[in-house]
């Protein structure tokens, strides 16, 4: 066990992985000798050799569907895109090829696709994306979005473990800013909902960095008891957590760092509608980014994704009501 | 070749009945260059046919019973009714079924062939796409990272003139060989309507992936002798390239060589036709599939299968 940011979370996971598992594989743009954009990869290649951590061509589709050839043939292969905003280029072979896979053949495809993703960073609007949502929507893929460092080293190791194609959103504004305690070697975070703070009045459902706005808004509530709900995994999707949070506490608030319009919380708010009407004290809310792109300037990226105030603000609402 | 059309035949015949659903692709005067390609791997090699390229499946061994009955979407069929016409695979015995956006499953070839030889292994991937998926951004990022890490890869371009009713002549300017020289990838030209060519070029495309000389692309000359689907009558086609064609077809070349080598091609024939009308009174009793839980087989649980080896009862490797 030893304090690991969540960057340094991810690249232990990576280094266990290929040390472990001969299997494992990792593709990407300058995630060899310059060690990826962000460093998650760097003295990887160093370690394993250029045959197992492979700096690609600027080829985001033939990343991922040579990923999938590799893996039908018994490899492990994890592949980095750039930034998440660059998966779009390769959207096909994410859900034609890799997602419908197993349903229409009988093959599997156990790849990770990792997606560098979110604001805060003042990346504009082609390096601030959160696309969990599209693969959400196509079938047989799953998705993880984890918000603390022991969880996104055991979700990653979860994803490289499992039989089917991972969407792995790892938030880049949390990779220098969260530590926590890791353990060290293998372990597997489980695919379901983590409670990070008890409470009984209201709950906020998030997952991401969205986490730690909610938790900081929940603080600043003293006059009520908030509960946190970091869902962890968007697919498979904590159906019943989310039920029985909204049963404990009878108010919920929802927030995504996606466009608001068939968010992640859209599902969220939508089963809740649904099989958690009878438990409502008030009406589900919604915090989430305008249906826009994410701006470059400081000023205007804080007013368009949801901070601490606007959580706050709508925790507030919600309890009045 | 035989089995191929006579399959395909069958299966328009069942088409124009009402009892195949959709629509009907076959690949009626291409036989010779899937036929002739797959033949030409190991049984450890997998194949991404194409729609035209129901050859590709037969050599690999999937049984003409299971083909018909995909064709009419039972549960008996290879894809157990989740999807139809051509779009299928059995990976089992190494065929990597395709799916409609191409040429994707060149990708996945490339990746396949790239594992092959990251693991040292005597194996290559040979994936097939048309004249049109040469003008698609995966083709290019295919071609590129083939030529780049010399894969063992075989990626044979089945140049039928038309892009559903697109001729070539509007879809590049610079034919696809040419191309290839600047990816850094070996291309050869082939009479695509003579088996025993389209075999030839492959065996040796496949002697060098192994040998570590890199991908081939096999540009294989033939004619869509129908239409892109049965819904199609291919009125874009002038009548003399269909003339043109006809006079080429694949069988009949290949029949006449192999009755000057003493061969009772006639026998061929009728074993192949009572073969065929067995496999269909089979397909057509089968049951249909039964609508069940639709989310089962979306994901996969426990450990993933992967691509098997297949070879044709009649194969030279057969047995191996």
């Amino acid at each position: 066990m030893s304090e690991l940011t969540y960057l340094e979370a991810i690249s232990d996971a990576l280094r266990v992985a290929l040390a472990a598992d001969e299997r494992v594989l990792l593709l990407g743009e300058d995630i060899g000798a310059f060690g990826g954009a962000f460093k998650v990869t760097a003295g990887l290649q160093r370690d394993f050799g250029p045959d197992r951590v492979i700096d690609t061509p600027i080829s985001e589709e033939a990343i991922i569907g040579g990923a999938v050839g590799a893996a039908i043939v018994g490899m492990r292969p994890i592949c980095e895109m750039q930034f998440a905003d660059f998966v779009a280029c390769a959207f096909d072979q994410v859900v034609n090829v890799a997602g419908k896979l197993h349903w229409r053949i009988g093959l599997a495809a156990p790849i990770v696709i990792r997606l560098p993703c979110g604001g805060g960073v003042s990346g504009g609007p082609f390096h601030s994306g959160n696309p969990e949502a599209w693969f959400m929507h196509a079938p047989g893929l799953k998705v993880f979005a984890p918000s603390s460092a022991p969880d996104a080293k055991g979700l990653l190791l979860a994803a490289i473990a499992d039989p089917n194609p991972v969407v792995f959103l790892e938030h880049k504004f949390l990779y220098r800013r969260v530590r926590g305690e890791v353990p060290a070697g293998t372990y597997e975070t489980p695919q379901s909902a983590n409670t990070v703070r008890d409470g009984d009045d209201l709950v906020v459902i998030a997952y991401g960095a969205m986490v730690h706005a909610a938790l900081a808004a929940a603080e600043a509530i003293e006059e009520a008891s908030v509960r946190v709900l970091d869902l962890r995994t968007l697919v498979p999707l904590d159906e019943r957590a989310i039920l029985d949070a909204v049963h404990d506490c009878a108010k919920v608030v929802i927030v995504d760092e996606g466009n608001y319009t068939c968010a992640a919380g859209a599902q969220v708010a939508s089963l809740i509608a649904q099989y958690g009407f009878a438990d409502l004290d008030g009406p589900v809310v919604r915090v989430a980014t305008p249906d826009a792109p994410i701006p470059f300037a400081p000023v205007l990226e804080r007013a368009a994704l949801p901070g601490v105030q606007r959580i706050r603000d709508a925790c507030r609402e919600l309890l009045a009501y | 070749m035989v089995t191929t059309r006579a399959i395909e035949e069958r299966g328009l015949s069942l088409y124009k009945q009402g009892k195949v659903p959709g629509s009907f692709y076959d690949g009626r005067g291409q036989e010779a260059t899937a036929v002739g390609a797959t033949f030409a791997l190991g049984p450890d090699d997998p194949v991404c046919p194409l729609i035209r390229d129901l050859g590709a499946h037969l050599v690999k061994g999937t049984p003409p019973t299971a083909i018909l009955a995909h064709y009419l979407g039972r549960a008996g069929g290879v894809a157990k009714g989740r999807d139809g016409n051509v779009h299928f695979g059995d990976p089992q015995r190494g065929v990597v079924g395709m799916v409609s956006m191409l040429p994707d499953m060149m990708v996945v070839a490339v990746g396949m062939a790239w594992a092959f030889k990251l693991r040292g292994e005597q194996r290559c991937a040979l994936s097939f796409f048309g004249d049109g998926a040469t003008s698609v951004g995966g083709w290019h990022e295919a071609m590129n990272l083939a030529g780049l890490h010399r894969v063992p890869a075989i990626f044979v371009l089945e140049h039928n003139g038309y892009a559903y009713s697109t001729p070539s002549s509007q879809q590049f300017a610079v034919d696809p060989v040419e191309r290839a020289a600047a990816y850094g990838i070996a291309a050869v030209t082939v009479d695509g309507n003579d088996v025993e060519a389209v075999f030839e070029v492959t065996r040796q495309a496949r002697e060098r992936a192994l040998a570590g000389e890199g991908p081939t692309l096999i540009a294989a000359h033939t004619m869509r002798m129908h239409g892109h689907g049965a819904h199609d009558d291919a009125s874009y086609v002038p009548p003399a390239l269909f003339a043109h064609w006809a006079a080429r077809d694949p069988l009949t070349r290949q029949r006449e060589r192999l009755a000057t080598l003493g061969v009772d091609v006639d026998a061929i024939d009728a074993a192949v036709r009572a073969e065929i009308e067995l496999a269909t009174a089979e397909a057509l009793a089968m049951a249909e599939p039964v609508p069940g839980d639709p989310l089962a087989g979306v994901f996969c649980e426990g450990e993933p299968p992967i691509v098997g080896r297949g070879a044709a009862p009649w194969s030279r490797f057969a047995g191996t």
